[in-house]
């Protein structure tokens, strides 16, 4: 297994990477506006395609939504991410079938914590309109004003709740 | 090339070079509020300012038009509010949107759940969202930028950023240092 590469080097690619993402498309990355139309794609089959354009936070994100072309190119995106970090892992030998957690803390337990905070991440990050990528970094790095406010309050946030989580980790 | 196209490849380096860094473990991700592994950081505000002093660099040089390019707008408070619970459920689920796709993608099993977690909150956020949306609407201030908020020339916020990244990373190296790892 090799070892991971270095941090200021992966950022500084990934800043490029982000800084191609401005100038040939027009936008930055993200990554929950694609969990935003898995959502919503479920929640048309579960309540028919009629009732859910109904909810005007769905609508936007169905395939005929406003939001659809930009959720469309998440989408695409975070298909990439996926295979981009399998081919990457493979050919690093760190491909693992684990479940990251704590030394005293049971599979179980880890998977109640993921789901919750997953749950808890995606209603703020609806709220926040963006998450770690879409806002942290695309935004961040063009000076937007709620992108830097999000990154304050995330950060600080996590630090607060951290030592009431330690069990999970440590 | 065709936006999804183009999509599909930006992804493909993005998440190549998360799972490089070591991103996709959960673990090692909030080693970062622990303060025994300050990747997170790192990564982040290297990537941010590479790109930040790049997109400066490349507009003012006539390359491309950042004007062209989609600024988040800001809405203050539901977005302090966002961040916070964003940042709480951060350290429970040990990875954020894009590292747990990464996370997933490489036999985590952890990770998939915070994926099944996210879809499930957005749900959540959907169907209060009639509810709520006064407050999701309220504090807008538009497209607006750390220059035109503190009244500096745009140069200036590039290098001040710049500055407290470079701060930060040195802080980062004495703490891990400190840390022995």
């Amino acid at each position: 297994m090799r070892r991971d590469a270095d941090p200021y080097l992966a950022g500084a690619g990934i800043g490029l990477v982000l800084l191609a993402a401005y100038a040939f498309a027009g936008r930055g990355l993200g990554a929950s506006g694609a969990f935003a139309s898995a959502a919503a794609t479920l929640t048309a089959a579960a309540i028919g395609t009629e009732q859910a354009a109904a909810m005007p936070a769905v609508a936007d994100y169905l395939p005929s939504g406003l939001a659809s072309p930009l959720s469309d190119w998440l989408v695409w995106e975070i298909v990439g991410v996926a295979v981009g970090a399998f081919v990457s892992a493979w050919r690093a030998g760190r491909l693992a079938s684990v479940c990251e957690r704590g030394p005293g803390i049971r599979p179980a337990t880890r998977i109640g914590a993921a789901l919750a905070g997953g749950a808890v991440m995606g209603v703020g990050a609806k709220l926040a309109r963006g998450c770690t990528s879409g806002q942290g970094l695309s935004g961040g790095a063009l000076l937007s004003v709620g992108s830097w406010i999000f990154i304050v309050a995330a950060f600080a946030a996590a630090y607060a709740c951290a030592p009431l989580a330690r069990r999970l980790w440590r | 090339m065709s936006p999804l196209v183009l999509a599909l490849v930006l992804g493909l380096a993005f998440g190549a070079l998360l799972e490089a860094a070591g991103l996709g473990r959960a673990r090692k991700l909030v080693g970062q509020f622990y303060f025994t592994d300050l990747t997170v950081l790192k990564v982040l505000f290297s990537a941010l300012v590479t790109a930040m002093i790049g997109a400066f660099w490349l507009d003012r040089l006539g390359v491309i038009d950042l004007r062209q390019v989609y600024i988040p707008e800001t809405f203050v408070v539901p977005q302090a509010l966002g961040g916070v619970l964003f940042g709480a459920g951060l350290v429970l689920a040990g990875l954020c949107p894009g590292t747990s796709c990464v996370a997933a993608a490489t036999g985590r099993r952890d990770g998939l759940a915070v994926m099944a977690g996210l879809v499930l909150g957005i749900v959540v956020f959907n169907a209060a969202f009639v509810r709520i949306r006064g407050f999701h609407e309220s504090t807008a201030l538009g497209t607006v930028t750390l220059p035109e908020a503190l009244h500096i020339g745009r140069g200036s916020a590039v290098a001040l950023v710049t500055l407290m990244a470079c701060g930060a990373f040195a802080l980062a190296e004495r703490l891990q240092t400190g840390s022995g790892q």
